[in-house]
């Protein structure tokens, strides 16, 4: 699975694939963890720019994230959402749970 | 006039992308809007999706996937042989899920609802599960 990650100063940037569905889901999950435990990361970012598919299994990634980082009282943050993206957070009411920062904005 | 396709394929993960661009690429016929396509695709994929991770529980098995157009009118079944569901109605909820400790959302049906006009589940316990979705395209154009 291709997936970047960049971190700097307890924040760490998730570049989402092009394509997120169950099967893309578990990898992502598993390095995620791995790299928010061992750097004990304090902000979240997940940068949709590339991302041009998201399903369910999406969500639940992203939930099971914001939960981890709550107990942590860490942030997380989803960034660069395409039209469809936006759709499947409005869809899941996911647009309630995660801060969705535009481009503008930063 | 009807034009159908049905293929199958193993009940691997790697899979759901094979489904999603089948389907979206026989459905192209019809001239759908990015967004109508976008809907279909998201909904095979959690019909897909939940064929492997419930019906087969990640073991190996065999999904069909038929896409019928009649019409405007797309008809979209996803049928496994796996373990069905008991309680199709519980299944269905949103947020229900049977596996939380997979990080299963259990936004799958609640998906499929929201972006196909019709979804209708059929299953037998110990014999598998058909889901059946449809969905008229080009509304928009008609208003």
């Amino acid at each position: 699975m291709e997936c970047n990650y960049e971190l700097k100063d307890g924040c760490l940037r998730i570049c989402v694939p092009k394509e997120l569905d169950h099967h893309c889901a578990v990898g992502l999950r598993m390095e995620a963890d791995l790299l928010i435990e061992a750097y004990q990361v304090r902000k979240l970012i997940f940068d949709f720019s590339e991302t041009e598919f998201m399903d369910s299994s999406g969500i639940g990634v992203l939930i099971g994230r914001c939960k981890n980082m709550s107990y942590s009282g860490g942030e997380v943050t989803a960034e660069n959402l395409s039209e469809r993206v936006q759709k499947i957070f409005v869809v899941s009411g996911l647009h309630k749970i995660i801060k969705i920062e535009t481009k503008e904005d930063n | 006039m009807e034009n159908k396709m049905k293929v199958e394929f193993d009940s691997q993960s790697i899979n759901e992308g094979f489904a999603r661009v089948a389907v979206a690429a026989f459905v192209a016929n019809l001239n759908p809007t990015m967004d109508e396509l976008a809907d279909i695709k998201t909904a095979v994929s959690e019909a897909v999706t939940n064929a492997i991770i419930h019906g087969y529980e990640d073991a190996a098995g065999t999904v069909e996937l038929a896409c019928v157009l009649t019409g405007q009118m797309v008809t979209i079944t996803v049928t496994d042989h796996g373990k069905g569901i008991a309680d199709i109605e519980q299944a269905k909820m949103p947020f229900y899920t049977s596996k939380p400790e997979l990080e299963r959302s259990g936004m799958g049906f609640a998906f499929m609802e929201a972006f196909m006009d019709e979804v209708c589940v059929d299953s037998v316990v110990g014999n598998g599960t058909c889901v059946k979705m449809e969905k008229r395209l080009g509304r928009r154009d008609e208003s």
